[in-house]
């Protein structure tokens, strides 16, 4: 098991992952066909995960809600392209709450024995879109604005 | 159902982080948390003018973190935390969010390969 690497190059409209994990490939990609499982680790876990729709075959769509314990719900949606198999995972992807923004995501699981590599690329319209997802390329004091931002949001939170 | 339907322009970040990037804009909206306060009252605490905090109201409207209100003579300012949550809970997390799946994804494969028939982790209060 490796930690995750992120890479967003600078005015790339790409984003790349990369996480090894400790078990052989095909359970990994049941481990993304079968919505059951699915619901059980995408995501963080302060938030419920809500799986409405996957249709794990070219053509078929998916949409997804987590719920946060204010009442929050951040959906997302798509449409999976070709059909899915550990070689490659391609959908589109489309956060609800900023619609019209579409990335064109990729899975790739790389078989090595016991352990297996997930690979991601998300591809996003513009690069805009991609460092507003993913917050990289983004200067100091961006990062920390969101730093108090984080402080502030607990205090209301803790408040209200 | 409530949606996510809000989008956040760069605009609106500029605005919001803009506000942020003040301490007693930071200290009105603390304020704020607790309750609708007047202009007066907003004052109080704080070694500034009236004048001064008007304009830091207005900049805190701007970026939509508070709205306004008169009642009777007071004009009452009221902490909108929407655009704060929407913010911090998506822009921020990009890593965070497949980290955290990423180790979830290691506990439900460790369970289904222990067969214990467990596979469900369970969710955790963190």
């Amino acid at each position: 098991m490796t930690e995750l690497k992120v890479t967003a190059e600078p005015g790339s409209h790409e984003v790349s992952t990369e996480r090894e994990v400790d078990a052989p490939r095909d359970l990994v990609f049941r481990a993304y066909q079968e919505p059951e499982l699915l619901a059980q680790w995408l995501g963080p876990r302060r938030y419920e995960m809500e799986i409405d729709t996957y249709e794990f075959r070219d053509g078929g769509r998916w949409r997804y809600v987590h719920k946060d314990d204010q009442g929050n719900t951040f959906g997302f949606h798509g449409v999976f392209h070709g059909d899915p198999s550990p070689d490659g995972m391609v959908q589109t992807f489309e956060f609800e709450g900023y619609p019209g923004h579409v990335s064109l995501d990729t899975a790739v699981l790389e078989d090595r024995g016991d352990t297996t590599l997930i690979r991601t690329v998300s591809v996003f319209q513009s690069v805009e879109d991609r460092d507003g997802m993913v917050q990289a390329g983004m200067a100091d004091g961006m990062r920390e604005a969101y730093e108090r931002l984080e402080e502030l949001t607990a205090k209301l939170i803790a408040n209200s | 159902m409530k949606t996510s339907a809000r989008k956040i322009s760069e605009e609106e970040l500029d605005a919001v982080f803009g506000a942020l990037a003040d301490r007693t804009r930071r200290a009105i909206l603390a304020r704020l948390a607790e309750g609708e306060a007047s202009v007066n009252e907003l004052c109080a605490p704080f070694a500034v003018s009236q004048p001064a905090i008007s304009q830091h109201l207005k900049v805190l409207e701007r970026a939509g973190l508070i709205s306004r209100s008169r009642k009777g003579t007071a004009r009452l300012s009221r902490l909108e935390a929407e655009p704060l949550k929407e913010a911090v809970t998506w822009l921020g997390n990009y890593r965070e969010y497949w980290e955290e799946s990423y180790e979830r994804l290691d506990e439900l494969l460790g369970a289904i390969r222990e067969g214990s028939g467990r596979t469900d982790p369970g969710r955790s209060s963190s």
